[in-house]
């Protein structure tokens, strides 16, 4: 049974057809990765995928819920699926205990003892359990989108969605983030990653999928899909960027 | 004839600020809760409101203070509404008050990324939620600044109320220049005794200005 099922699903900016049909099946605890150039479509696909992007025809449906224009079942849906963003948006003016505090909260209904102990034990699994009443201007790139993780898990999500968050930091920062993804996947986690990271893509996800101008290009396992593309377009992304 | 000293012109100018403070603090407030109420129902989206909202910002940024205040005086009193120059001069203040506050405050709220709406989106917030936890607060900050400048123009603008009328700085300005024909001392006193009003708010605007650029 799939976690995450995106079936056919087209999506326009007025006249610009940005999605043309996309299929994509996530299975429980899988990495997949979505690659390809800007423009492609692939950050479009995974805003459509929590609803922060309406889509115009097919289906998606995520842990049983489909994906519908819907206030009400977004807020549902936002239970399941988590997303961390490439520029953190972290709230600026609270702590990163408070940041990862406030949807629990609010939303689930914790109280200030529970919430706060979860934040500090998501906090220290991302490795910054000393950073609980640090604000985020105060941290470097990679430990604010630690942080963001450390909030997107708080509200304990089936699938983490990754919209190129290791792009806005500095070169030396995106490891420490990318061993918190693999730690995730070890655990289970089902992550669904647009990334620029192909080393990464091919030695912790799962699955690549390639996208090319509003389709999925090519897609397979990520050892057979980086060894041996079979599309003259991956090929050529493939040498551009590795 | 009696006679005016010094004092005499000083003192009931000052007596007359009391009211050019009083009508700019109506002015303020009522500005500023409805500005408030403005900015809330805009920040819905909902077309039909915000459009409602946009023609009423620009009806009052586009024509003159003096304009609104003979509507309100005059023109209500040809429809048979009677009003006092107290309640036009408060009502029209209001209304001007509120379009611009409305505006600065909106401004604050589009300066912030839309990244922080889309974060709280994520992680299940409702729009109240959002507004009150997220939004407000970081809003207000980059706000107060902007807005205690604005005060100052309510005041400067409640000088115009002195020709319907009503007794405040500028009128009593003007009757103690009928009664003693010293133009240069009379106006000269009024405008020490606006600049007097008007200087610590721009301090005070100027102050929170750098400290907000400061934090975060």
């Amino acid at each position: 049974m799939s976690l995450v099922s995106i079936d056919q699903i087209h999506k326009y900016y007025g006249e610009n057809h940005v999605l043309k049909g996309v299929d994509l099946k996530v299975a429980p605890g899988e990495v997949v990765s979505i690659i390809g150039r800007s423009g492609s479509g692939k950050s479009t696909l995974l805003r459509c995928i929590n609803g922060l992007e309406a889509y115009q025809q097919g289906a998606i449906v995520v842990d049983s819920q489909a994906v519908e224009d819907d206030e009400y079942k977004l807020r549902l849906l936002s239970r399941s699926v988590g997303m961390v963003f490439q520029n953190f948006n972290l709230f600026p003016h609270m702590t990163a205990g408070e940041n990862v505090m406030l949807a629990p909260k609010l939303v689930l209904g914790q109280d200030s003892k529970t919430s706060r102990a979860h934040a500090q034990e998501l906090l220290e699994k991302v490795g910054l359990g000393d950073k609980f009443d640090a604000y985020p201007n105060n941290l470097s790139g990679g430990q604010q989108q630690r942080v963001a993780i450390a909030r997107s898990l708080a509200m304990s999500p089936k699938v983490l969605l990754c919209d190129e968050i290791t792009s806005a930091l500095d070169p030396e920062l995106v490891g420490e983030v990318l061993k918190v993804l693999e730690q995730l996947k070890a655990e289970g986690m089902t992550l669904i990653l647009v990334t620029h990271e192909m080393n990464f893509a091919r030695d912790v996800g799962d699955t690549v999928v390639f996208m090319h101008q509003g389709k999925v290009w090519e897609t397979g396992p990520s050892d057979e899909v980086f060894a041996s593309p079979q599309t003259s377009e991956l090929q050529s992304f493939i040498s551009a960027v590795l | 004839m009696m006679q005016f000293s010094d004092w005499d012109i000083l003192r009931n100018l000052l007596l007359a600020a009391r009211w050019t403070l009083l009508l700019s603090l109506i002015a303020f407030t009522g500005g500023g809760l409805v500005g408030l109420c403005l900015t809330l129902a805009r920040s819905l989206r909902n077309p039909l409101i915000s459009g409602f909202i946009k023609a009423y910002v620009e009806l009052f940024q586009g024509t003159p203070l003096l304009m609104q205040l003979f509507l309100a005086f005059f023109g209500l009193s040809l429809i048979g509404i009677d009003v006092d120059p107290w309640t036009a001069a408060g009502l029209s203040l209001t209304l001007f008050s509120s379009a611009f506050l409305h505006e600065i405050w909106r401004g604050c709220i589009d300066a912030l990324p839309k990244g922080q709406w889309e974060a709280c989106r994520t992680l299940g917030l409702s729009y109240l939620q959002t507004m009150r936890y997220v939004i407000l607060p970081q809003a207000l900050r980059i706000a107060i600044a902007p807005t205690v400048g604005f005060s100052v123009q309510i005041v400067k603008g409640t000088a115009l109320a002195s020709i319907i009328g009503f007794v405040e700085l500028t009128k009593a300005g003007t009757m103690l220049n009928n009664a003693t024909f010293q133009p240069f001392k009379v106006f000269a006193m009024v405008a020490v005794l606006y600049f007097i009003i008007c200087y610590p708010l721009s301090l005070f605007a100027k102050h929170l200005e750098n400290k907000t650029h400061v934090t975060r």
